[in-house]
């Protein structure tokens, strides 16, 4: 087997014993391409049936506009069942990358957002499209990775991990997330998406988009609540992201790659990692690692 | 040949087509902190260009903050995910890390090298097909090169990379290769390995790694890359017996029925006959399904749905197997288990075991010996210590069905769940069947439980009755059974005064010998039970998983726990026998309450409170459970 259709075949492994052993999954839909690739893995692996359980999208009414559309559309297509979440409180208080800064509206609306959602429903085990090679905490994380009742993850007492035998008990308010791309690179993914044909956010590729320069990051004005420093002045450039998310935190590259074998090829041409675009992995050495203890994904 | 690079500039189409068709490899990594392991990982990810300018910058920071090589790049430090670690400058778990070439994709398992992570070694084994073992040049052969060799081939690893490291800092000597080598090679003669190569290398230098040393110009064999790509992964799963345990029934309709797994081993086509030990029936295979449309061949390591002829019953746990080579299907077999918690395993004890897609209550019935892993000798052993490895005989609750590990490492693997922490505590890897069950068929007896109960006229129960020393329970189970007596009923008592001085004389008060006292009590209450009995139970009985074992040895409804729920100071002012006191002043060791745990019931049928009434009125409350309509 050629080494998509190994990692195609663990991955649909994974996610068939999520359903088989837990009794309330839910499968975290971010929008982005390896969701894109998890969410055609999910109806892959319970074909004829329909995935049997619903997507949910912690949404930070940050998103680009581009992605919710997006979202409405394709698990409307597919027929799965959709929940959106937003953090209440976070919301009432209005928080916002602009007014509150990166680290704290991240915290608010990602984090704490996921938190009240998983609470809220009960889900015992959730997806997420988390990789291995994109950081080098998740490189230590278990595909099936336990949280306490806090959703916290201690990443000194790990379960142990053998061969495809995976340990899924939990008591009452503990959970496990699950990674079912864990073991795919950001290559693979975009080779899959090519030879699979799947769609994904337009977002990924190149056009011409009002972009604003800050602190050397391309920022794309997606709406009128990005507030605009003196001088500042949006200009129309051929941009693409090569990850999505809050559009504020989310920085675009100049590109003029507009198909999937022209974004590999400028991939494999290019020098800097994917996750360089995301402005909140740049607050500090060892970031992720602590907001992963803490329960984000 | 046609540089990729340019390949990937001028027809990016054709590029991708190529790497479409490529293999992929598991292999780990294993060796010291010293022996450069890190330095060598983070080289190949270095040399096959998979790190980003954004990562090296953060590096070249790193490696003059932190690294170890002054001015040079520490490529080590690439590979350190968690700070603690990066503090302490080891790798503490496994770690996996990924990079490719153009003909492979490579998945690294990077593993430390200390004695008490064992289990991380083993975690990161058991996925790979390759392992490449350090050796330092100047050290040579050392204790834990013997401990990773025996580990992997423990866990079924067939093809060996011996790198010999740090080459350059004995002069690119050959003698000192070949007298490495030929030590290594020596050692490991009985471990079963098909192929052993040994590479000298410098990790730190790049030599013989991709491209040939001119250093080592005496060396004519592989580069460590060439060797990985070139390997030949083991395709005897697929020359195998065909085995897909079933995951997931598929039943969208009632129209369709199927049976969704990963094919284990073998191959599949529409039309093959397959058979269910566990029922012993067979059907055929009519389609394989997937998202992708029907497929005519399937084979192992696929992810697919079969719908069979026949409606047979057929659900999660079970095995779809080649009828002419059947696997074994048993309740007991042998094992090699490594232990892999701080808690250790305590004979008797149930844990949940998980095979395949089949998860059971089992226990560890037999500990044989215990392996030294540095010298391989055969030990005596109570019990297995985290990190241990020994050999079993485990006891499962129902059938299961596998084949020996040597044969299939898929269908021959296992891991061992602790009830209560949910912890995975060990890994095992199945030697044999104990009872060649599949030839033999149960009898069923003509007179049974059933009909004993009936000539009785009542149904029998365990009424087991937990709780402290001097917390009231013989005396209350003395009132019940009186009163059970004057109704007519056929009772007998089990209490440390008949068990603990017969049957049970040969145990002590070790955790281990508790284990296995309350496990004869269920077992001796159960035949009681199978006769018609109504049984009364009286021990302390302490842990939880125990008396949960005896629960779970009768059927539905016939194990009743009483919890006699009376305080300790209650308890010790009482002391009917003196223990408390003597436990006290220290002249009893392990008594429960003092310094043995007793973990109290979570879901006991009935709680009485020994303190606040009287033992007839708390009898009275155990008979009114019994006959409500009394």
């Amino acid at each position: 087997m050629t080494h998509l259709r190994q990692l195609e075949a663990e991955s649909i492994h994974i996610i068939r014993e999520v359903v088989a052993e837990f009794e309330n999954p839910v499968m975290l839909y971010s929008i982005g391409k390896d969701s894109s690739v998890m969410l055609h893995l999910a109806r892959k692996a319970f074909y004829p049936s329909k995935a049997p359980f619903p997507l949910m999208h912690i949404d930070t009414t940050w998103k680009f506009r581009e992605m919710i559309e997006f979202r409405d559309r394709v698990t409307a297509e597919y027929g799965f069942d959709l929940i959106v979440h937003i953090n209440p409180e976070g919301l009432e208080k209005g928080i916002g990358p602009f007014t509150h800064g990166s680290a704290l509206h991240t915290d608010v609306m990602k984090t704490e957002g996921l938190k009240q959602a998983l609470d809220k429903y009960g889900f015992d085990a959730a997806f997420g499209g988390a990789r291995r090679d994109e950081e080098k905490s998740r490189a230590k994380e278990r595909i099936f990775s336990f949280r306490t009742s806090n959703h916290r993850w201690d990443p000194k007492n790990q379960r142990p991990e053998l061969w495809n035998l995976y340990n899924t008990k939990v008591t009452p308010g503990e959970s496990i997330r699950v990674f079912p791309l864990s073991n795919w690179t950001e290559l693979d993914i975009w080779q899959y998406l090519y030879l699979e044909d799947i769609e994904i956010v337009p977002l990924y590729f190149s056009a011409l988009r009002p972009v604003v320069e800050r602190d050397g990051l391309l920022i794309m004005v997606d709406d009128d609540r990005m507030p605009l420093e003196p001088g500042e002045n949006p200009e129309m450039k051929s941009v693409r992201f090569r990850t999505l998310g809050c559009y504020p935190l989310t920085a675009a590259v100049e590109s003029t790659a507009a198909s999937l074998p022209e974004i590999v090829q400028e991939m494999l041409l290019t020098k800097t990692s994917e996750r360089h675009g995301r402005v909140i992995d740049r607050d500090q050495s060892g970031s992720m690692e602590k907001k992963k203890q803490e329960g984000y994904f | 040949m046609i540089d990729p690079e340019d390949l990937i500039t001028d027809d990016i189409l054709a590029y991708l087509k190529t790497q479409e068709e490529k293999g992929l490899l598991r292999f780990i990594t294993c060796g010291s902190v010293d022996d450069g392991k890190s330095t060598l990982i983070g080289r190949l990810l270095w040399d096959s260009k998979l790190i980003f300018e954004d990562q090296l910058t953060e590096l070249r920071a790193d490696s003059k903050r932190l690294g170890t090589q002054g001015d040079e790049i520490d490529y080590a430090l690439l590979l350190d995910g968690l700070q603690a670690e990066r503090e302490q400058g080891i790798t503490i778990d496994v770690a996996y890390r990924f990079f490719t070439t153009d003909k492979r994709k490579f998945i690294v398992a990077d593993t430390p090298g200390h004695e008490q992570y064992t289990r991380n070694m083993i975690t990161g084994a058991s996925t790979a097909n390759v392992a490449v073992i350090l050796i330092d040049a100047r050290k040579g052969v050392l204790t834990q090169t013997k401990r990773h060799s025996f580990l992997v081939s423990l866990v079924g690893i067939q093809n060996i990379v011996l790198a010999i490291n740090k080459m350059d800092l004995v002069g690119y000597s050959e003698d000192t290769f070949d007298a490495i080598k030929e030590e290594y090679e020596d050692f490991v003669s009985g471990l079963g390995f098909k192929e052993i190569a040994a590479i000298p290398v410098s990790a730190l230098k790049g030599d013989n790694i991709i491209e040939q040393s001119n250093n080592t110009p005496w060396y004519r064999g592989k580069t460590l890359i060439d060797f990985l790509e070139t390997v030949e992964i083991d395709n005897i799963s697929v020359d195998q017996p065909f085995r897909m345990p079933v995951q997931w029934v598929n039943r969208p309709n009632l129209d369709f029925r199927g049976f969704s797994g990963t094919i284990a081993s073998g191959s599949v086509r529409p039309g093959d006959e397959v058979v269910v030990p566990s029922s012993g029936k067979t059907s055929r295979v009519s389609r394989i399904v997937t998202f992708d449309g029907d497929l005519k061949y399937a084979f192992a390591g696929q992810a697919v749905t079969l719908t069979l002829e026949d409606e047979i019953d057929i659900s999660r746990g079970d095995m779809l197997c080649a009828p002419d080579a059947r696997p074994a299907h048993a309740a007991q077999f042998e094992a090699h288990l490594v232990w892999m918690h701080e808690d250790a395993l305590l004979p008797g004890r149930s844990y949940l075991i998980k095979m395949g897609a089949n998860t059971a209550p089992a226990m560890v019935s037999d500990l044989k010996y215990k392996i030294n892993v540095n010298t391989l000798e055969q030990q005596v052993g109570k019990t297995l210590e985290l990190n241990e490895i020994g050999v079993c005989n485990i006891s499962v609750d129902k059938e299961m069905t596998f084949d020996p590990f040597n044969e299939n490492r898929s269908t021959g693997s296992f891991i061992l769940i602790d009830r209560y922490t949910n912890a995975t505590v060990a890994a095992g890897m199945i030697d044999f069947a104990l009872r060649r069950a599949t030839n033999i068929h149960r009898q069923p007896l003509d007179i049974d439980k059933k009909v004993r109960a009936k000539m009785l006229n009542q149904k029998p129960r365990v009424v087991w009755f937990t709780g402290l020393s001097g917390s009231g329970k013989s005396t209350i189970a003395n009132h019940v059974e009186k009163r059970l007596h004057s109704m007519g009923k056929h009772t007998y008592t089990l209490d440390g005064d008949n068990i603990r001085h017969g049957l049970n004389k040969d145990l002590g008060f070790t955790n281990a010998d508790r284990v296995e006292n309350i496990r004869r009590v269920g077992e001796t209450a159960k035949l009681f039970v199978d006769a018609g009995m109504i049984v009364l139970v009286s021990f302390i009985s302490p842990f939880r998983s125990e008396r949960r074992v005896a629960r779970e040895m009768l059927d539905d409804g016939e194990f009743i726990e009483v919890y006699v729920d009376t305080p300790l100071e209650i308890c010790e002012q009482r002391d009917p026998k003196g223990l408390y006191k003597k436990a006290r002043s220290g002249a009893l060791k392990n008594f429960t309450g003092i310094d043995s745990a007793y973990e109290a019931p979570e879901n006991a049928e009935i709680v009485l409170h020994g303190a606040e009434k009287d033992p007839e009125e708390l009898a009275e409350q155990v008979i009114k459970m019994l006959f409500p309509s009394n």
